[in-house]
């Protein structure tokens, strides 16, 4: 029995009167690649904003690594050790590839808002930073504008960002959203590499991304989790059949 | 070793340029206006460190700048004549921390926010003041201000700060240090955290910064150098009115930055030497200098949103590359049509100021040139609408000129960038 990285406890949201999550509870081992699946609307990026803090729970408790994280903001979330990235592109667009990296360390490494040191002078910071963009592969890129990378090098870079202040808990929101076969195998390959020794949570569309990475597979319809296991057993799952994969197949 | 040297070396020149100019631009009013020149860099870039560096609008930047001013004056009056031990060129420092301490208090309330909502809170902020400035007489002498005497603190090194020469070497002494120091600012992690919230607040959030400290805190030390600017203004004036906490204060800050260009650190440099000169210069020469300066404003935001700043950096690749000169010869064309539609537009503005504000007093005539013109005739009017027609025509005619031009060196730039 390891240790739980993420435990969710009957969350509840709703917007107005509409239920959207609807009773979730989850425990996410420490070092587990979780993957959550759903039909478009089942709330599956609805619960990544109520984890990271961007929306309030209506009910239920949120506990990192037995932490209660519930009701916090963001940033203070961040700073106990869960990073996420978003399924639109979220980056610092008129600052460089090695900026925005830089920007995802600075405050893992304490430097928090501190203004009477250089920025240049931190040489962990710069460190960890190549360290990051040697990773995601954009070191030729690296004082490049954000904003004029293509699709796939900002997604990659939005993953950097959010593996760069060395969270243990990393959630991905559809990382291969939009992408061309190969940009999928690259993107794999290289989430695979950077959640190695994490806790991995993501979202995600494509079948064959979720079970090529993912140890277990949680299944999101109508705000409710029908069915959490292995790939092999959430694939012979009849329910989760009918609710999702047969019905994605008919498409 | 190098790149270290030269960064130190535009630092040195910076300092030699100061030096120099008193020595270049001899004359008393020159010395005031570089004197004014120096005090509104340092507010123009104070301003910046919000609405560049942090992407925060504010409407109320007098404030930091003229309660400092009052505070100085005020501190200048209770310690003269040996009442406490104090220099003048300290007696900013008081200056910055009444800024700092009034950035404290209203950064509290009005970070909370950002965007539009920030915007309309620190207006609602700088109302209030300006109101506070003709209610409270005690300390902001209503609308007659109050008045002090720079040169009756102690004397340092024998001087006594009543020469103007004298006061401009403190002001560029500060200017140069405060430049320094902002500069520097952007360069530490409170700077580049400022400009990833002005970029994304969000994703900001999601990588461990509070977006309302960030804005608190460039709020708080962009308060600090605007208080230093009005201590300075302070002891320049040797007089602070209600004037200088004012709304007019307030734009005239945001409309000096925004012409120099917040996109470049330099950009507000540019801009308050540029709109001092001309607020000194041009009102001498023109009772419509307001007008130009509004025409100014609005031309910049429309043609040139970087500013001044934004445009010659868009140069510098070219320059970088020496291939500045193929885009002269197009300049120089397109500038005599840009000439001919200016002396229309001057014409325009001119003319009609003469009609409508001394017409009634002085007569219609007005001479240009040796020549007599009647504004109440048609011959001033068709000339100026010539003018401005034949700039206009020709422009576009000679535009271009221009494009190719630039197409030309940029495409050049291109092939030696892959080369």
């Amino acid at each position: 029995m390891s240790a739980v990285a993420l435990s969710l406890k009957d969350i509840h949201k709703s917007f107005g009167n509409t239920p959207i999550i609807r009773g979730v509870s989850l425990d996410v081992p420490v070092g587990e690649r979780h993957a959550i699946i759903g039909p478009n609307g089942a709330g599956k990026s609805t619960l990544f904003h109520l984890i990271s803090g961007r929306f309030p729970v209506s009910a239920g408790r949120i506990l990192l690594r037995g932490e209660d994280i519930t009701g916090l903001p963001p940033y203070q979330i961040n700073r106990r050790g869960l990073s996420r990235s978003f399924q639109v592109t979220n980056i610092f667009p008129r600052l460089s590839v090695f900026e925005n990296l830089r920007c995802g360390v600075l405050w893992s490494l304490g430097y928090r808002y501190s203004f009477w040191r250089f920025v240049e002078g931190l040489r962990d910071a710069r460190e960890r930073t190549e360290e990051v963009m040697e990773q995601i592969g954009m070191t030729a890129r690296r004082a490049i504008p954000a904003g004029v990378l293509t699709y796939a090098e900002q997604r990659a870079l939005e993953i950097g960002i959010t593996i760069a202040g060395g969270a243990n808990v990393i959630m991905l929101d559809e990382p291969t959203a939009g992408m061309s076969r190969s940009e999928t195998e690259n993107a794999v390959e290289l989430i695979r590499k950077v959640s190695q020794g994490r806790t991995l949570i993501m979202v995600e569309h494509d079948m064959s991304v979720v079970f090529g990475l993912a140890d277990t597979i949680s299944v999101l319809v109508y705000g409710q989790i029908i069915a959490t296991g292995a790939p092999a057993a959430i694939r012979q799952n009849r329910e989760v059949r009918e609710a999702y994969l047969g019905q994605a197949e008919e498409h | 070793m190098r790149s270290s040297l030269g960064r130190y070396a535009l630092w040195i020149g910076l300092a030699i340029l100061f030096a120099a100019l008193p020595h270049i631009f001899t004359s008393g009013t020159s010395l005031t206006k570089m004197s004014l020149m120096g005090i509104m860099i340092i507010f123009a870039l104070s301003y910046n460190m919000l609405l560049g560096q942090t992407g925060m609008l504010s409407f109320g930047h007098a404030v930091y700048y003229g309660l400092a001013g009052f505070m100085v004056v005020h501190f200048i009056n209770r310690a003269s004549g040996g009442a406490w031990p104090v220099w003048l060129p300290f007696v900013p420092l008081i200056g910055g921390l009444t800024g700092l301490t009034f950035g404290i208090i209203f950064g509290w309330v009005s970070t909370t926010r950002a965007g539009t909502a920030f915007a309309m809170i620190s207006l609602g902020l700088g109302e209030l003041v300006a109101a506070c400035s003709l209610i409270l007489r005690g300390f902001f002498g209503g609308e007659e201000g109050i008045t002090t005497n720079r040169t009756r603190l102690l004397r340092l090194f024998g001087y006594n700060f009543g020469p103007q020469v004298q006061v401009y070497y403190l002001i560029a002494a500060w200017c140069l240090i405060c430049i320094a120091a902002m500069y520097a600012i952007t360069r530490t992690p409170l700077g580049r955290m400022s400009n990833a919230v002005r970029e994304n607040p969000e994703r900001a959030q999601f990588v461990g910064y509070s977006t309302q400290m960030v804005r608190f805190l460039s709020f708080c030390l962009s308060g600090f150098f605007a208080g230093i600017a009005g201590a300075l203004a302070a002891i320049n004036f040797e007089i602070m009115n209600f004037l200088s906490v004012s709304a007019v204060q307030s734009g005239t800050v945001l409309l000096m930055t925004y012409i120099g260009g917040v996109g470049h650190f330099f950009g507000p440099i540019l801009g308050a030497v540029l709109i001092t000169w001309l607020q000194s210069s041009l009102s001498d020469l023109t009772g419509a200098w307001m007008l130009y300066f509004g025409l100014l404003f609005i031309f910049v935001i429309m043609f040139s949103p970087g500013g001044i700043a934004g445009w010659i950096m868009l140069h510098e690749p070219l320059a970088r590359a020496g291939l500045l000169m193929r885009l002269l010869p197009a300049y120089l064309l397109i500038a005599v049509p840009v000439l001919i539609a200016l002396a229309g537009i001057v014409g325009l503005i001119e003319f009609g100021h003469h009609y409508l504000v001394k017409g009634a007093t002085d007569g219609t005539v007005v001479r240009v040139l040796g020549v007599a013109l009647d504004t109440a005739g048609p011959w001033p009017w068709l000339i100026s609408v010539g003018l401005l027609a034949a700039g206009l025509i020709l422009g576009r005619r000679l535009w271009p000129v221009v494009t190719d031009a630039w197409n030309g060196a940029s495409a050049e730039l291109k092939r030696r960038i892959s080369a």
